[in-house]
């Protein structure tokens, strides 16, 4: 320790000095298990066993010894879950939230110890740790031990999926595993929790605390280790739900590992998140921005801000003002109180964005780095910002998950929202203006999960967080977050086989009773399209009888359909009133044809007439309830905290594929295509395999209904040939499958490519003419929350 | 005490340099809340905190009930705020002063007086303090009295409905004018912020009473319903920064009212070093407008020295 200077030395410095926090009950706590940790399972910790080393970032020090999971050891927390499970969920909700009440309280009496142990596990200041990391996960807590004593008013009919999977990174260990617990705990599941591997203490200390507040055994479980026990929990039979915060390449394993096998699944991922400031914006405000956006916990955030866009005209100003802050941020040991950034997570990481800035800089962009006293050893990387970088550079695109920005410039609020949205993520932006109307024109375009204007970073647990596109799916925090650890009870109907492949060989007999020849072609952008192959095939009737013939779509049809769906984005900014008066009328030109529908559906699928006649019927009564939906279907507003309007908006994917059931070929089709276009979704549609006529005889109804072109496209052919063309592609923003189990299986598995949001359902489960066919959870499904936070106050 | 800092001469009024300037007011509050709680100072650091914070004090009477008497006895604390032992105890080469004695125009005489024989200045307040709702050549009057009294720095109010009614000319030439009065000594600007109410009329009131040649810009009287407060002094210290950019001329900052704890003294030094630098630590650019802050910094330099926790009976009141 050097010598401390004498106050009248200081007085001529007037230096900061040391400030560390104390961190002497952490190291009792650390050397009483000098022997190690084990995991935690079915209420009490196992014995220590394959043990590994967890270290200091900022000194390289050991700190512990943690297990390393094995298979057999996620079986045993898996099966202590599941033990637990059901009298958990049988719990009121009352008495639940007793217990995650008791949890918030026993971290809040616990909170110097575990923030000091976080700072100290995982390298970030004291300063957050302290006043974000654990504040924020006690919240978590707290709000959580209300959804459940509210739950059965909420979310009424709606169950626990049981046994959760939970999967946390290491940059907010605590607060991850609150995000990931509390609303599982709350909702009736029990959960496995596998911490990561650099971070694993606050969530053995939060094992104890669960001990402490007599939680009962095996609701929580934390298996710690590397990425083996992960990959072992995803893969786990017995788990019902996985929910994963990471990497978007471990979220892609994921996806693909759960493909087919019923588990729900939701992911946080990575992120590139814009950073956005106008002319008109504070200026100071924004620089000040910068810090909280990507020298906020040495810029291991995925949401972080670090692609900084500034309008031409402020830029200099900007960037001047910005290396000028630079030079007062303090970078040092993590328990220091007076430090903004303190050390990166581990060696690997370092070395990470050490080699990513240097590849960056290799293709020409240009580092500024703050001059910061770096202590020595430790992994420590300086707050940084690089310029002159070329969109196609890698530190353009690749998230460095380290304290280093590019900033560039841009000319008009059309090309900030255009650069902005280049990229395959879609976490977070950050938008400065005072101007209300561009902030709030620019949130609505750009594609993000999570706005905030004139701040960052900002988080509460009423507020809904998740990403869009390559940033995952799911939202956590307020009720979009609850929604997620919840789901309808099992269906009660028997899978359905599979329909025969489509013929395209010529049967050489005519249609009953055919009059003129009628041509189903396929349908994009608004008309009918021959199919790309020149070939058609046979539509019959339960003997084997022509009924007509249907386009046989192939992959560039799909492409040509998904093309025409983009143009029509129109469709998404009309009012929802505009949308429900086509939908209306729509329901009334299927009416005026009610009986040619009815006896086309006779024909192609043998019902009786009184039946054919009912699913029309039913189909023109969904249209209407869905066109009712399309200015119902509100969004929310959010008490988060003081001085902020957080909206949630629920908001259209974008272009979606539908892959229809065989059975109740027309109400089917309504059931699934009209919940996403009433919420502004354009569809790329396969309708029923061996009855699409009723679906290609809607063409002419679409187009005396004002339905703008391209809004539906319908292509006809091998659904589940033409599903995976449609899970491949990279430009569909979700998809909808009802279909068999091996299809569910494929079109999951592919979707990982862009991470699409996917809804599989084996076909047949789901009764369509019933309430299980209709209703809110379909809009839900449709639509994703963007959460906008908009601080207010002159 | 003599000011190593050149005097501002101001500018001509030049409203572009304020008129485009956004000023969010959530994220000055965000900025704020997290200076403290970004930086501490802890054991000799603190105390020479605390130290420099005495050096800074404008330590003030401003009450209608003021006697000669009273100012004298807040004198006597002024030329010795801190109680021997503690001096001693730091380990101090000599007693610690404070910044200036702020006092009404009637009481500099009694100040001066009661100063005699150190360098420790007498400011008064000026232009019909707190309102300023006086005919304009009664205002200058009453600078001109302080200043034949001794005063050597003046803490002059503005005009309030200026601002509110953007009134620039008619603020830039007042502030002017009273400069012009002021003379050899320094004119301190009170903006009364509380009374303006949004962050951008005070950076623009701020921006415009530099132009017009203010050596010190101020918060408040400590009369007005809201005084100092780390947003309003943010942007104040962001308008100084800013006006220095443009002239090269540093203009001090004063804030004032409210502030009573030395924890407050800790938290606007923080600002100042973060916002403006070092530089801006010392007594000829920042000073503390309290009374009773001093005597909670001699409570907490006696903790440092003895380690135990001190009664405020124990040392000279103020």
């Amino acid at each position: 320790m050097p010598d401390t200077p004498s106050i009248t030395e200081i007085m001529t410095t007037m230096d900061y000095g040391p400030a560390p926090e104390a961190s002497d009950t952490v190291q009792a706590w650390l050397e009483a298990h000098a022997d190690g940790f084990g995991h935690f399972i079915g209420g009490a910790f196992t014995a220590p066993a394959d043990r590994f080393e967890v270290q200091n970032p900022a000194t390289g020090a050991a700190l512990a010894l943690v297990s390393q999971g094995s298979e057999a050891d996620i079986a045993a927390a898996v099966k202590a879950a599941r033990k637990a499970q059901g009298a958990w969920a049988a719990l009121s909700g009352n008495a639940r939230a007793q217990h995650l009440y008791a949890l918030a309280r026993h971290l809040q009496k616990r909170e110097r110890f575990l923030a000091v142990l976080e700072s100290m596990d995982n390298g970030k200041p004291i300063r957050e740790s302290r006043d974000i990391d654990v504040p924020l996960a006690v919240r978590h807590f707290y709000h959580h031990a209300g959804w459940a004593a509210v739950l059965a008013d909420e979310f009424p009919g709606q169950v626990p999926h049981g046994v959760c999977g939970q999967i946390i990174p290491w940059n907010f260990p605590l607060l991850m595993l609150a995000w990931k617990i509390a609303p599982a705990l709350a909702a009736g599941n029990t959960v496995v929790l596998k911490p990561a591997e650099y971070t694993p203490l606050t969530a053995l200390a939060f094992a104890q605390v669960c001990m402490e507040a007599g939680l009962p055994p095996g609701v929580v479980n934390i298996v710690t280790g590397d990425g083996a026990p992960g990959a072992a929990l995803v893969a786990a039979e017995g788990v019902d739900k996985i929910a994963f915060t990471g990497s978007t390449g471990v979220g892609r394993e994921i996806r693909r590992a759960t493909a087919g096998t019923g588990k729900a699944l939701t992911l946080e991922l990575g992120g590139k998140s814009p950073f956005i400031v106008f002319a008109d914006a504070d200026i100071d405000a924004a620089v000040e921005g910068v810090v909280d956006a990507i020298w906020f916990n040495q810029g291991e955030v995925c949401c972080s801000g670090s692609r900084i866009l500034v309008q031409e005209g402020v830029a200099q100003a900007f960037t001047d003002r910005l290396h000028r802050r630079m030079e007062t941020l303090r970078q040092g040991d993590p328990l220091d109180k007076s430090v903004d950034m303190g050390a990166i997570v581990h060696p690997v990481q370092l070395a990470r964005i050490r080699d990513l800035v240097a590849e960056g800089q290799a293709q020409g962009a240009t580092l500024h780095q703050a001059a910061v006293a770096l202590p020595e050893g430790g992994c420590f990387f300086p707050p940084s910002i690089l310029t002159d970088v070329a969109p196609a550079n890698v530190v353009a695109q690749a998230e460095i998950f380290g304290p280093v920005a590019t900033l560039g410039t841009f000319r008009t609020p059309e090309e900030a929202v255009a650069l902005a949205n280049n990229t395959a993520y879609g976490l977070a932006a950050s938008v400065w203006s005072e101007n209300v109307n561009l902030c709030l024109d620019v949130a609505a375009q750009v594609r993000a999960g999570v706005v905030w204007i004139n701040a960052t970073n900002l988080f509460d647990a009423g507020a809904p967080f998740g990403g869009m596109r390559e940033s995952g799916f799911g939202r956590e925090g307020g009720r979009a977050g609850m929604g997620a650890y919840l789901r309808a009870p099992a269906r009660k109907g028997r899978a359905a086989s599979a329909p025969p492949a489509p013929q395209a060989i010529p049967l050489g007999a005519a249609p009953a009773g055919a009059g003129i020849d009628r041509t189903a072609k396929l349908y994009f952008g608004g008309a009918q399209k021959r199919p790309d192959g020149g070939a058609s095939y046979n539509v019959t009737d339960p003997r084997g009888r022509s009924v007509g013939l249907a386009g046989l779509g192939n992959r560039k049809d799909i492409r040509n359909a998904v093309e025409a769906a983009h143009k029509a984005s129109g469709w998404a900014k009309v009012s929802g009133h505009q949308r429900a008066q086509v939908l209306y009328y729509l329901a009334e030109n299927l009416s005026a044809r009610a009986p040619e529908f009815a006896e086309r559906l006779r024909a192609m699928t043998g019902v009786r007439a009184a039946a054919a006649q009912a699913e029309v019927e039913a189909s023109i009564a969904r249209i209407f309830w869905y066109a009712a939906q399309a200015d119902k279907f509100d969004h929310a507003v959010h008490p988060t905290v003081s001085g902020h309007v957080t909206l949630a908006m629920n908001e259209p994917f974008g272009v979606m594929g539908i892959a229809c059931p065989v059975a109740a070929p027309l109400l089917g089709f309504v059931s699934l295509v009209l919940p996403a276009i009433a919420m502004g979704n354009r569809v790329v549609v396969l309708p029923s395999q061996s009855h699409p006529l009723a679906a290609t005889d809607l063409y002419q109804v679409f187009d005396t209904s004002d339905l703008p072109g391209g809004v539906v496209n319908i292509v006809t052919g091998e659904r589940d040939a033409l599903a995976r063309v449609l899970a491949d592609h990279d430009d569909v923003g979700a998809l909808w499958y009802i279909g068999g189990a091996d299809g569910v299986r494929a079109v999951e598995h592919a979707s990982a490519g862009n991470l699409k949001v996917t809804w599989c359902e084996v076909e047949g489960l789901r009764d369509w003419s019933g309430a299980e066919g209709q209703g809110r959870a379909f809009l839900h499904r449709a639509t994703q929350v963007k959460t906008i936070w908009v601080p207010y106050g002159e | 005490m003599t000011s190593n800092a050149p005097r501002n001469p101001g500018t001509p009024l030049a409203p572009d340099w304020f008129e485009g300037v956004a000023v969010n007011r959530t994220a000055a509050q965000r900025r704020a809340a997290s200076l403290t709680t970004r930086r501490t100072v802890k054991r000799a650091y603190q105390a020479a905190w605390l130290l420099n914070a005495i050096r800074c004090i404008d330590l003030t009477t401003l009450a209608g009930d003021d006697t000669p008497d009273r100012v004298a006895r807040l004198c006597a604390k002024a030329r010795r705020p801190l109680a021997d032992r503690i001096v001693d105890g730091l380990g101090l080469p000599a007693m610690p002063q404070v910044g200036a004695v702020c006092v009404y125009p009637t009481m500099v005489t009694s100040a001066v007086k009661a100063l005699s024989g150190t360098d420790i200045p007498v400011a008064s307040v000026a232009t019909g303090f707190p309102a300023g709702l006086m005919p304009l050549d009664l205002r200058l009057a009453e600078i001109r009295y302080a200043v034949d009294q001794g005063a050597q720095e003046i803490d002059i109010v503005i005009t309030r409905a200026h601002v509110l009614a953007r009134d620039w000319a008619a603020l830039h030439d007042e502030v002017a004018a009273m400069r012009e009065a002021c003379g050899a000594a320094h004119l301190k600007a009170i903006l009364a912020t509380g009374e303006l109410q949004t962050l951008r009329k005070v950076y623009a009131a701020s921006m415009v009473a530099m132009q017009a040649g203010a050596d010190f810009i101020k918060t408040s009287t400590g009369k007005e319903g809201v005084n100092a407060t780390l947003p309003v002094s943010l942007i104040m210290t962001r308008a100084i920064r800013d006006y220095m950019a443009r002239t090269g001329h540093a203009v001090g900052f004063k804030p004032a009212g409210g502030m009573r704890s030395a924890k407050d003294a800790i938290a606007w030094q923080i600002l100042m070093k973060e916002e403006l630098g070092n530089r801006w630590l010392a007594p000829d650019l920042f000073r503390l407008g309290a009374s009773s802050m001093l005597g909670d910094i001699e409570r907490q330099l006696e903790h440092h020295v003895t380690g135990r926790y001190a009664a405020a009976h124990r040392h000279a009141l103020a």
